[in-house]
């Protein structure tokens, strides 16, 4: 059986320094981070990724009100994505519509906002926002772009903590495939720096990121990287498959090649380089290529001083003493960590390669730990690919979920 | 308090639950969500705001009185009088 081909068709997004392709892939190859400092509730300032879009340019002061910044960042990105596509949208039947939306965790922000609401008030419940509910559901990201597009088709989260983004899309492709819709808006959303709770939690786990310099403060791979930079994002494509987009004469920025998705089943927090592998190898097999077909890998590695070790270890197993056509590089170093966005932001920064041919760095690694030396590693300065085919795009997280895509240049 | 007081209290807080709304013209008389964008929620939302920011509490059973400015002085009017001389 031959299944439909998927294609990327458009792109929307908010990242801590972008908040449309073209200015994010602008900073990525200029060498600019998007990280500044933000004053926590009952922990003060702290290093974060901060996104700066114009919430009201899509929705009504009273949406923002009622709604969460998750829904915001979704709606901001699912109206970008389809207006970037140049589809026909008023026209486009809504129940054919999917909104897939990853996501790390969603609910924390209003829980811990209506606590600090009723501290005010002895904790008496009565004071209890009326609104949680509807804000904390799990699926609140994706309903809330449904409301505010009119869109009547499926519409749900898909919580993989930060492979969350990658998951997004791998669902969307399946759910076209199948036929059951004919539009997929789809990617990964974060509002996590909105949370006292992840910033205190990496804290104490010891994996929170320190320095005086915010640019320099997200450093994977570098010796003295010492943790995370908690941020917040979005990034939704339009996916169609190929027949669809072909007819309309859709502009098409690459196609799903293949993907991996696996458990580590060994730990809570501690990743696993082995499943790690087995998930990379999975996803080069399913797109029908072999290691040495793949172009630019970008890594998950979020600056923990093991973790991007690990990392290293589950890519040097699958290609090995290095393939002459495979760069690696990282997009955390810029933006921090934006949790559930992070792989489909990472794989929109990486996808104008196909066409300009420029391989954005992994910045900040003044110090190259020796355990992070993999071939191809392109530090600090962008470079020239002699070319560019396939993306492959790493996401892992807490669990042990782990996912791999690959999207290759769309050749007719 | 006098009634007008009161429809600037109920009024303040309509501008921060619905801010997309133009509230320069609105008719004491004419029922609010026959001339505003409100939904339930919103109401919810005027209960909340007059029991956190005044002290007021509104049983379920009396949320019609909120219907109008002048049905909402009306109502309120005697509960910030006798939430005052108490204070």
């Amino acid at each position: 059986m031959t299944l439909p081909r998927i294609v990327i068709t458009g792109i929307g997004l908010t990242a801590p320094n972008g908040n449309s392709l073209a200015e994010f892939r602008g900073n990525l190859l200029a060498g600019i981070a998007g990280i500044e400092w933000l004053d926590v509730r009952y922990m003060g300032r702290l290093l974060a990724g901060v996104c700066h879009f114009d919430a009201l340019k899509h929705q009504k002061k009273k949406e923002v009100r009622v709604g969460t910044r998750a829904g915001s960042i979704s709606i901001w990105c699912a109206r970008e994505a389809v207006a970037d596509s140049g589809i026909n949208f008023e026209a486009f039947p809504k129940d054919r519509v999917g909104i897939y939306i990853g996501c790390t965790e969603h609910g924390n922000v209003e829980t811990e906002n209506e606590i600090f609401a009723i501290s005010k008030f002895n904790y008496d419940t009565k004071y209890w926002s009326h609104y949680h509910n509807p804000r904390t559901v799990a699926n609140n990201p994706a309903g809330e772009a449904s409301l505010n597009l009119g869109v009547t088709g499926p519409a749900y989260t898909i919580g993989a903590a930060c492979a969350a983004g990658n998951l997004g899309l791998i669902h969307a492709s399946q759910m076209l495939r199948l036929g059951e819709v004919d539009l997929a808006l789809c990617g990964g959303v974060s509002e996590s720096i909105h949370t006292f709770g992840i910033f205190a939690g990496f804290k104490s786990q010891g994996a929170l990121a320190t320095n005086d310099n915010p640019a320099k403060a997200s450093r994977p791979f570098d010796k003295a990287r010492n943790g995370i930079v908690v941020s917040e994002g979005g990034c939704l494509y339009t996916l169609e498959r190929l027949d669809d987009a072909l007819a309309r004469g859709a502009r098409i920025y690459g196609e799903i090649a293949g993907y991996g998705v696996n458990s580590d089943a060994s730990d809570y927090v501690l990743p696993n380089p082995t499943r790690q592998a087995e998930c990379v190898r999975r996803s080069i097999a399913h797109a029908g290529l072999e290691a040495s077909d793949i172009h630019i890998v970008n890594t998950h590695a979020t600056a923990t001083p093991l973790g991007d070790i690990q990392e290293c270890e589950a890519i040097r197993a699958v290609f090995g003493a290095g393939c002459p056509d495979t760069h690696i590089n990282n997009t955390k170093s810029f933006i921090g960590h934006c949790m559930g966005a992070a792989g489909a932001l990472e794989l929109a920064g990486n996808i104008p390669s196909f066409t300009d041919l420029v391989v954005h760095p992994t910045i900040n690694v003044d110090d190259l730990d020796p355990a992070c030396a993999l071939p191809g590693l392109v530090l600090n300065t962008p470079v020239r690919a002699s070319r560019v085919d396939t993306i492959l795009n790493n996401s892992f997280g807490m669990l042990g979920i782990n996912s791999t895509l690959i999207v290759k240049r769309f050749v007719a | 308090m006098t009634n007008d007081e009161c429809k600037k209290v109920v009024l303040d807080i309509i501008a921060d639950i619905a801010p997309d709304e133009d509230l320069s013209n609105v008719k004491s008389d004419v029922r609010l969500r026959d001339q505003l964008q409100l939904d339930s929620m919103d109401f919810l939302d005027i209960v909340m705001e007059l029991r956190k920011r005044h002290g007021i509490e509104v049983p379920e059973a009396d949320y019609m009185r909120l219907a109008s400015l002048d049905s909402s002085a009306e109502y309120l009017v005697p509960k910030f009088n006798a939430l005052a001389a108490k204070s």
